[in-house]
Formats: C-alpha cells, sequence, structure tokens
C-alpha cells in the first residue's frame, strides 16, 4: 500500500495548478467578467516563470515573476474590455492566442533545460497519519499555498465588505454603476487578479508539476479551469471538488497509458476534455441550468451613454 | 472600411518595435512579411491558395459571431472534415472515377457540420456554453487524427511514418491551370463569399441571425426562434469549416497527417473580425492575414524568427481591431474619478 499515498500526491500536484487558476477566474466571473485568456495567461506565466528561475536560479522568484507575468498580461485585458469596452469572448481569445506566441518567444532559449525540484514542506506529527499523512502533509509550498487560497477567496468572497461589492457589480452593474459603486475599478482588480492567479498556475506547471519548459505544455488546462468555475456554479469549495476531480482523471489516465490497458493512447488523452464536456452535461441534468453565474457576466458596461 | 486598415497599420508598427527589440531590422522583416508575398507571383499563388480555407471557414464563422453565438472550435470541425473526406478518399484508394472529389467535398461538408452540431444541441438542449465544448472538441479532434494516421489508417508502406496513403489522381483537387498550383477550392471559396453576400443582404435568415446577435430580446418579439438560429448558424460555420478541412487534404496536402489543420480554424477567427463580420471583408482578410503567414514561413528560413512571433502578431492584430471597433462605436471620454 505504499503507492496509494504516492498516487495521491500527484493527483493534488497535477490539480493545484488547475485550482488556482480557476480559483482567479472564478473571482474574475463574480465581478461579472468573462476573460477567455486563462489559456494564455498561464502559457506565458509558464514560461516567464521557468526563464526567470533558470536566470535567477531561484524558483521561488520563478514562481513570483510567473504570476506578475500572467497578471501584466491581465492587465492588457482589463484595460481593453474595461475601458474600451470591447467584446470580451473576443479579446479573452485574442489574448489567449497573443500569449500562446509570447510564451512561445520568451521560451525558446529554454526548451529542454531541467531544473531542480522545489523543496517539500514536511509537516511534523500530521505527516504521521497513515496513507493520507503523506499525500497530504509532505506537498510543495505552492500546494498549501493554494488552500489558503481557497479558504481566503470563500472568506473574501462570502464574508467582506468588498467581496460583497464585487458580487454586487458583477450582479447587475447598472444598479451597482447608480449605488456609486466604482464598477469599472472593482472590475480591473478583479481581473488583476485573475491574471496574477493563471501566471502562478502557469509557473507551478512547469516549476513543479513538470519541471521543464515546453512550447504549448498548457495544452487547454486554462479552458478546463474555465469549465471548472462554470462546475463550480458559485461555490469555491465545488471547485476544490472539481479540481481534484480532474486531477484524479489526468493521473488515472497517465496510469492507464502507462498500464497494459487495450485502449488506444489517444481515447485515454482525449478523457479529461470529453469528461469537462460530460461534467457541464452532469451539472445540466442535475437541474442546475445556468443557476451559478453572474448577472451581468460578459456584458459590456458603459456609463451613461 | 478605414477601422481595419488602421488597426492593421498600428499592429504592423508594433510587430516592428517587437521585430527591432529580438535585434532584427524591421525594415527587412516588413519586406520578407509583406511585400514579397505580394510582388513574388510564386508566393502570390501561395498566397491565394492559404487564402481558401481561411475564407470558408471565416465566412461561416461570420454567421455565429453576427448572432454572438461562439463557435471557437472551428479548428476541430476543419479537422474532422479533413477526416471524413481524406477518409473516403483512403477507402476508395486505387479506384477511378469522377464521383469520388464530389463524395469527400459532401463527406467532409458533412463531418464538420455533424461535429458542430454537438456543441450547438449542447447549448440550446442543455444550456451548456458553447464556447468551452467546441473548444474542448478540438482537443479531441486533433487526437483522433492521432489515432487514425497512426493506426487504422496508416500507410502500410509508409517506414512507419504517421500519415496515410498519398491520394490517387481522382482524389486530388486538380490544378486550374497547366502549371499551376491554385485549385478549383479557390471557386468554392468565391462562391461562399457571394451566397453569404446575398443571404445577409437580401433574405430574412440573414436578417434574423444579425438581429438575434444585435438585439436578441427584440428578434425574440419578431418571432425568431433562438434555438432554430442557434443551430442553423452553428450547422453552416461547422459544413463550411469542414468542407475548408477537405479541400485543403484533397487540395494541398494530398493524404491525411498529423498538423495539416495548422490553426487555421483559429486564424479564421481573426480574419472574420478583421473583416468586421462582412462577407466581403472576410474576403478580403482572409488575403491580408494569407500574405502574413506566406511571409512568416519565408521569415522563419531567411531571417530565422520564430513563427511564435506571428502567432504574437495575429493575437496583438485582433486586440487592435477590437480597440478599433470599440472607438468607432463610443467617444472616449477621459475624466477624473470616473466609476
Amino acid at each position: 500500500m505504499d503507492m496509494l499515498p504516492l498516487i495521491l500526491a500527484t493527483i493534488f500536484t497535477a490539480a493545484t495548478p488547475l485550482l488556482i487558476a480557476a480559483l482567479g477566474e472564478h473571482v474574475v466571473e463574480r465581478a461579472g467578467v468573462l476573460n477567455l485568456g486563462v489559456e494564455g495567461m498561464m502559457i506565458v506565466g509558464a514560461a516567464t516563470g521557468f526563464a526567470a528561475a533558470v536566470l535567477s536560479d531561484s524558483s521561488v522568484f520563478g514562481l513570483l515573476a510567473g504570476a506578475l507575468a500572467g497578471m501584466a498580461l491581465s492587465a492588457v485585458f482589463g484595460v481593453l474590455v474595461i475601458f474600451f469596452a470591447t467584446n470580451q469572448v473576443a479579446t479573452g481569445l485574442a489574448l489567449t492566442i497573443l500569449g500562446l506566441g509570447l510564451a512561445g518567444l520568451i521560451g525558446q532559449n529554454f526548451v529542454g533545460q531541467p531544473r531542480g525540484a522545489i523543496a517539500a514542506i514536511e509537516i511534523p506529527l500530521l505527516k504521521d497519519i497513515p496513507v493520507l499523512g503523506k499525500a497530504i502533509f509532505t506537498g510543495d509550498p505552492v500546494f498549501y499555498l493554494s488552500l489558503v487560497l481557497v479558504a481566503l477567496v470563500a472568506f473574501g468572497l462570502n464574508r467582506t465588505r468588498i467581496g460583497l461589492l464585487l458580487r454586487a457589480v458583477g450582479e447587475n452593474h447598472t444598479s451597482a454603476h447608480s449605488l456609486g459603486l466604482p464598477v469599472r475599478r472593482l472590475r480591473f482588480w478583479a481581473i488583476l487578479f485573475g491574471g496574477l492567479m493563471a501566471g502562478l498556475a502557469g509557473a507551478y506547471l512547469s516549476l513543479i508539476y513538470t519541471r521543464f519548459w515546453s512550447p504549448g505544455m498548457s495544452a487547454g488546462r486554462g479552458w478546463i479551469a474555465l469549465a471548472l468555475v462554470v462546475f463550480a456554479a458559485g461555490h469555491v469549495w465545488r471547485l476544490v471538488l472539481g479540481a481534484y476531480l480532474f486531477g484524479g482523471i489526468t493521473v488515472a489516465q497517465l496510469h492507464a497509458q502507462a498500464g497494459a490497458i487495450a485502449l488506444p493512447s489517444q481515447l485515454l488523452s482525449a478523457l479529461p476534455y470529453l469528461m469537462t464536456i460530460a461534467a457541464l452535461l452532469v451539472l445540466s441534468l442535475s437541474g442546475r441550468k445556468g443557476g451559478g453565474a453572474a448577472g451581468s457576466l460578459g456584458q459590456p458596461f458603459v456609463p451613461e451613454r | 472600411m478605414l477601422t481595419p486598415v488602421l488597426a492593421l497599420v498600428v499592429a504592423v508598427l508594433i510587430g516592428g518595435l517587437i521585430v527591432a527589440l529580438m535585434g532584427k531590422s524591421p525594415l527587412t522583416a516588413f519586406r520578407v512579411f509583406i511585400l514579397d508575398p505580394l510582388t513574388d507571383p510564386w508566393a502570390m499563388q501561395e498566397v491565394l491558395l492559404k487564402a481558401t480555407p481561411l475564407t470558408l471557414i471565416a465566412i461561416g464563422l461570420l454567421f455565429c459571431f453576427r448572432a454572438s453565438r461562439w463557435n471557437i472550435g472551428a479548428e476541430g470541425q476543419f479537422l474532422l472534415g479533413g477526416i471524413c473526406g481524406g477518409g473516403v478518399a483512403i477507402l476508395a484508394h486505387g479506384m477511378t472515377g469522377f464521383w469520388i472529389l464530389p463524395a469527400m467535398l459532401i463527406a467532409g461538408a458533412l463531418g464538420g457540420l455533424a461535429y458542430a452540431a454537438i456543441p450547438a444541441v449542447l447549448r440550446t438542449r442543455f444550456g451548456i456554453s458553447e464556447i468551452l465544448t467546441s473548444l474542448m472538441l478540438v482537443y479531441v479532434a486533433d487526437l483522433l487524427l492521432d489515432y487514425l494516421v497512426r493506426g487504422p489508417w496508416r500507410d502500410p508502406k509508409g517506414f512507419n511514418f504517421p500519415q496515410s496513403v498519398a491520394f490517387s489522381d481522382s482524389a486530388v483537387l486538380q490544378p486550374l491551370f497547366e502549371g499551376g498550383r491554385l485549385h478549383a477550392g479557390l471557386l468554392l471559396a468565391l462562391a461562399a463569399v457571394l451566397v453569404a453576400f446575398v443571404l445577409f443582404r437580401r433574405t430574412l435568415f440573414g436578417f434574423a441571425v444579425s438581429a438575434s446577435g444585435d438585439a436578441p430580446r427584440a428578434a425574440n418579439f419578431a418571432g425568431f426562434n433562438e434555438s432554430r438560429i442557434t443551430v442553423l448558424v452553428f450547422l453552416i460555420s461547422g459544413a463550411l469549416a469542414g468542407l475548408a478541412g477537405v479541400v485543403e487534404v484533397s487540395g494541398q496536402v494530398g493524404q491525411l497527417r498529423p498538423g495539416f489543420g495548422q490553426g487555421l480554424g483559429f486564424t479564421a477567427i481573426i480574419v472574420a473580425f478583421l473583416g468586421r463580420l462582412t462577407p466581403a471583408g472576410a474576403g478580403l482578410s482572409a488575403i491580408v492575414i494569407a500574405v502574413l503567414l506566406i511571409g512568416a514561413e519565408s521569415a522563419q528560413v531567411t531571417l530565422k524568427l520564430p513563427f511564435d512571433l506571428t502567432r504574437f502578431f495575429m493575437g496583438l492584430l485582433l486586440l487592435c481591431v477590437l480597440v478599433g471597433e470599440s472607438l468607432n462605436r463610443y467617444r472616449l471620454e477621459i475624466r477624473k474619478g470616473g466609476a
């Protein structure tokens, strides 16, 4: 039974980038903005994070740089959709296309370079709990950070004034505006937070999950994170559930490919994408049709025309 | 007409700056990317070949985007078109007959259509975001193609390369002119532009599509069925993307192999927006984007500029176009202490 904690630990590692990126986008969507650029911000975070870590020989600096790169990209998105009222779907898509190219440029001299593991944090006593102890309490620092972030986002959105304002702005921007809330400023901050998270998630991919940079390595994870936000339907805890479920699927299909299972490997690789669609279908069949989305999600806000 | 041109100029200026930052001469890059493809007759032919699938896909996307339905999985529908059309060619390998090409084109269009029907139905029946489902299906189509050319459809005499047999002559779109490379796909693209133009200008359906995008409530009151429009625009764009796929496979590649999509389904999104979501605009922008793509191919060789630079530029161009559209629609006011 020595395998189980190891497998659980890899599930957590596979799920953490999804969770972090989805947390960021969750906040953005609560504020009523749909940023389809998660994939682009993530991959730029991965490339920048890796390059910065190699150049400075510090993984911590790399993670920070990756997060900031994601935020810089989200600032571009924010300026366009908030202050120029551009179409959010198209702008997010443009951000992803631009990000994929930019990441390739940033990472071109770092392809194939290896990078050492970041030191794990072992929590005394707790790590001695059978099975779960080894899986949960010997993780990497960002894994713990992601759990702290879950708590912070849940608390921040539901229990603080700023969270309430953010949700009000997302639910109905015209009403929020007439109450005197700074709709655009609040949304801009939310977008920056989303970029920071997507960048961090990307840097986690290249510095902790795979520990090398390769072009296109985000492989649709940004889009899966977007689907997780829909799946969560407004509840942060369902975000966690969804992310670990997907981590589980990813790891399971990798194990199935390594083992002798008589299924084409491509079918197994397609599982995470097919499961995303299946999860959205199950969600819809359970009668929560679009229930969780913020009221003015995706609508551009233009004050006093 | 002016907005996209200005957006293009701004994007080119920023792109030139990036090229300069990378330590290359922006003027040389301008020549390789834009002037050379436009002046060399051989390159001009390549431009038109590249513009053919772009136009077909973008014309289809117009219907979706005008109706504010977000089919961003045209790449997947393009691949499915190639797979289905190519499948006919592989099954008919060694046969001759005038029926093969039409059968391929129909199979390709139907393949793309069926693939686009999935996100459309998921949206209308279950209320699931078509954005996410259409995109997820791109990855699935990519893997399906990979499976086919490595598995059941691999050329037995192909030294284990992941590719199908080379299509026989009756499954290949023949050149229109002796010694040239242009094929009948170009005519299909032109026909698509014309038909879309007439549909939007002269028919109730075209009007219903635009209305349901611009003013969904009004469109509802006018009795236009929202779900039906969603399904129809998806089927149209899927069929055209599928047609583009089989045209690319049959006219350009001559076999199935991984990566024949080249991201054209995504690039076509930029084409549609650069053309301001009009049919004629899509045709023109397809040529502009094709010039850049052909320029990018030679820039990779002559200037050692990576293709990622072109990808970056495409994203930048789309951003510039979107800002341009906004500046067209709204008056920008800078105020202190505004919301």
